[in-house]
């Protein structure tokens, strides 16, 4: 049977126009890593999360229902599932996500806030219910009046709570927000830079010295769309951990597989399978800095003795203090 | 038999969203594809080229299997933003086969 690409397609976009996400979450449950912070709402520069650490636990319980879609039944049913998705949330009636997970996922957002403020950065504030998701994975999948219909209002939103500098999370919501919306949206005009970047120009001391190694999985994204392999690295080394570099590394970095998850999730677990082989061969520590090759990479690791754990956590170890 | 369709090579002309004209089918992207499919991306580069609408439309999950990783890219001798094309045809495939925007 043919994939059904073109309601799966339409499901996704759908969500993006209509909920403002392709895996609409309530607001309730994307800003509650915040609790407790006291990040200020809103301000000329503020950190943007663009909801991808939040979802991504939440795709875990919903990849069991994508799968089916790869070769059952599932599939066809999808066409008209399209349909009644117009209408009625159909994301809300797949399994929720792992409260660990997400546990797990939101304290990622809070380290980086404790590394900001650690070096010195306190001047940024949050959109909370108000921020969101870019659209990147519908653009991607060339659904593009829909991702462009979605941009100029995200940059609505940005432009009605008076943004002028954001501080992004993960590379995807970083190379949306840098990369792609100055060529779309006119009158477009913020100045975005990921955490790493940010950290990199502090002046962050680590309090700590780990005296620890760690393999590098560098996104496709931040070493091929957005020249960031140095930040990391000089990061940690500075922290005394030891970066090792596996069989394709920086600029020539090996995929996850991530991008192909929604539709084919399969081959995505196949080239997760191929990467984590290459990063074991440098060592068992991985670090990852994007919520995608966490959540793969992770998967595809598990029983092989490899631990997987996104940047922020080391370097919490290391700066928090 | 694969049939040349005129009006899919304009359409590719006329936008600049594909543009795949210094590739020299070298295949140094096909060879370093982590996803080793045959057709990716240079061949499909080829189907493109000589206005084959059909072989293209034919193989539309190879289309749609791309990473967007780039690798292909970061060792392409032209230049040839490879990503970028593949993302031209799936929006050409959104809106031709899947209806899925204006036409
Ligand atoms: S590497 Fe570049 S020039 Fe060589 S076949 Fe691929 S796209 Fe064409
Ligand atoms: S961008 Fe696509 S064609 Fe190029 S190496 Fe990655 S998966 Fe292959």
């Amino acid at each position: 049977m043919p994939l059904p690409i073109a309601p799966l397609l339409g499901f996704l976009s759908d969500n993006l126009t209509k909920r403002r996400s392709v895996m609409p979450m309530s607001s309730r449950k994307t800003t509650r890593w915040a609790a407790g912070l006291d990040i200020p709402a809103g301000g000329e520069t503020v950190l943007y999360t663009g909801l991808m650490y939040q979802i991504i636990p939440a795709l875990t319980s919903s990849e069991k229902t994508m799968s089916l879609v790869q070769d059952s039944w599932v599939g066809q049913l999808l066409s008209f599932g399209r349909t009644v998705n117009r209408f009625v949330n159909l994301t809300s009636f797949m399994p929720p996500a792992d409260r660990q997970e997400q546990k797990r996922y939101d304290q990622y957002l809070r380290n980086i806030v404790q590394l900001l403020r650690k070096a010195g950065v306190t001047e940024f504030g949050y959109l909370y219910g108000s921020e969101l998701y870019t659209g990147a994975l519908v653009r991607d999948l060339g659904v593009d009046d829909a991702f462009e219909q979605h941009a100029r209002k995200v940059h609505k939103m940005l432009d009605r709570q008076g943004v002028r500098r954001v501080i992004t999370v993960d590379p995807h919501t970083t190379d949306m927000l840098r990369n792609v919306y100055p060529k779309l949206v006119p009158g477009y005009n913020l100045e975005v830079k990921s955490y790493l970047e940010v950290l990199r120009e502090s002046e962050a001391r680590p309090k700590n010295r780990l005296e620890s190694e760690a393999v590098i999985h560098d996104s496709c994204l931040y070493a091929r769309y957005l020249d960031t392999v140095e930040q990391p690295r000089r990061l940690l080394e500075k922290a005394g951990v030891t970066a090792r570099d596996p069989e394709f590394s920086g600029k020539m970095t090996f995929c996850c597989g991530g991008p192909v998850e929604s539709l084919f999730p399969d081959k995505a677990g196949e080239i997760a399978g191929r990467r984590i082989k290459q990063l074991a061969e440098a060592g068992n520590d991985v670090v990852t800095m994007c919520p995608i090759c966490l959540h793969n990479l992770e998967k595809a690791a598990s029983g092989n003795g490899v631990s997987v754990r996104d940047i922020s956590e080391l370097l919490l170890q290391a700066y928090g203090g | 038999m694969a049939r040349v369709n005129t009006d899919f090579i304009d359409e590719v002309r006329r936008s600049d969203g594909f543009d795949a004209t210094a590739c020299m089918h070298c295949g140094q992207c096909t060879a370093i594809c982590p996803m080793g499919l045959d057709l990716l991306p240079r061949r499909l580069f080829f189907y493109v080229g000589a206005g084959l609408e059909d072989k293209v439309i034919e193989n539309l999950e190879t289309i749609f299997s791309c990473l967007l990783c780039r690798l292909c890219e970061e060792n392409c001798p032209r230049d040839v933003h490879i990503a970028e094309d593949v993302r031209f045809l799936r929006n050409y495939i959104n809106r031709k086969v899947h209806k899925l925007a204006r036409i």
